[in-house]
């Protein structure tokens, strides 16, 4: 006996993402550059995973079959800040660490995206102490900040499709632009 | 009371000796959970962990930590360095304290005696503000260099000082 079907098929699902708008026709589609290449750095971010700690566990658990990072066109992690678009910060950073992310920060090419996973990336959770940074903000500039102590797998994917809007939406001259400047030299960073 | 090899060490021989040794220079003698406890001047420090040593009876050739202690209703003797010894031959341990007044933080360097002082004393040093004297390296070790205060000292508050999102409304700053 077959089981049950238990999702409406015919509910207007699109389990593919329609392109960007432009024109197409039979074997050719016209649209903006900047579309395409959003569209080309959506689908093929290289995060750097910098886990010390909880968060890098429920990280390997998103990296994993189950979770399935790679579904989004992650599958690819580097382990050298030079290739990668993506730093993600998983876990309590001491102060002592805080200029060893700067360096992994600055090491990496532009474009570059950051988001910080779990409440000690973001705030310093619950270590208000002497030795721990008060959330990696304080030393480099966050796109994305991911809640929970530490986050579900589900809610690190939800920070990391932010994150895609984020680089697909992304004028191609912000990297170019005055704030833009001005936000780096607000963290020291030339 | 004699020592005797069958018997092994025991905490009233320990004493026994340092007093021979001491006299009332040793002092303030316990065994919280059974473990030898004793203080001395700090200006003996070096003299008491030397005699522990080289005793071919006592053998308190192993270091195995030293931390310190802040009281600061206790004046004159804020900072208390603790010592912790270990024979390894008859397996007894005994711990040794030297006060110190917490203005002038100055305690002997271990390090001549015990090689493995030289990171307990960075480390009592990092955190404590414990000046020891005679140590080849005493630098900061865990915290970042930068700091300029003694983190382990109940003279600060609890709370990190740079959270600007905690402010009086909230949590009674």
């Amino acid at each position: 006996m077959g089981r049950p079907v238990r999702f409406n098929i015919n509910a207007g699902v699109k389990l593919v993402k329609e392109g960007p708008e432009g024109y197409g026709g039979e074997g050719f589609f016209t649209t903006r550059l900047d579309k395409v290449v959003g569209l080309a750095r959506r689908n093929s971010i290289w995060p750097l995973p910098f886990a010390t700690s909880c968060c890098g566990i429920e990280f390997m658990a998103t990296m994993g079959a189950h979770y399935d990072l790679s579904r989004f066109g992650s599958e690819r992690l580097g382990f050298t800040p030079r290739q990668c678009d993506l730093l993600m910060v998983m876990g309590t950073i001491a102060k002592k660490m805080a200029p060893v992310l700067k360096q992994v920060y600055l090491q990496m090419a532009e474009p570059r995206w950051v988001i910080a996973v779990g409440a000690c990336a973001s705030s310093g959770g619950v270590f208000d102490s002497y030795s721990v940074l008060q959330g990696i903000d304080q030393v480099i500039p966050v796109d994305v900040y991911v809640p929970g102590c530490p986050p579900r797998p589900e809610a690190i994917l939800d920070g990391f499709m932010k994150v895609q809007y984020l680089v697909e939406n992304e004028s191609l001259r912000r990297r170019n632009s005055e704030q833009y400047q001005k936000l780096l030299n607000s963290y020291g960073i030339q | 009371m004699e020592y005797n090899k069958a018997m092994g060490l025991n905490n009233e021989y320990i004493q026994q000796r340092l007093t021979e040794k001491f006299g009332d220079q040793v002092y303030g003698f316990s065994e919280p959970h059974g473990m030898l406890t004793f203080e001395a001047p700090k200006e003996l420090n070096l003299k008491v962990l030397q005699f522990l040593f080289d005793d071919e009876n006592l053998r308190f050739q192993f270091l195995t930590d030293i931390c310190a202690v802040h009281y600061p209703d206790n004046k004159g003797k804020e900072l208390a360095v603790v010592y912790h010894l270990h024979n390894l031959v008859d397996n007894v341990r005994i711990r040794f304290k030297v006060y110190t007044d917490i203005n002038q933080p100055d305690v002997f360097s271990a390090t001549a005696l015990y090689s493995g002082a030289n990171w307990m004393e960075r480390e009592t040093y990092d955190f404590f503000g414990v000046n020891f004297i005679g140590h080849p390296n005493l630098t900061r070790i865990l915290n970042v260099e930068e700091m300029d205060y003694f983190p382990m000292r109940k003279e600060y508050p609890l709370e990190e000082q740079t959270r600007v999102d905690k402010d009086d409304e909230m949590f009674g700053r």
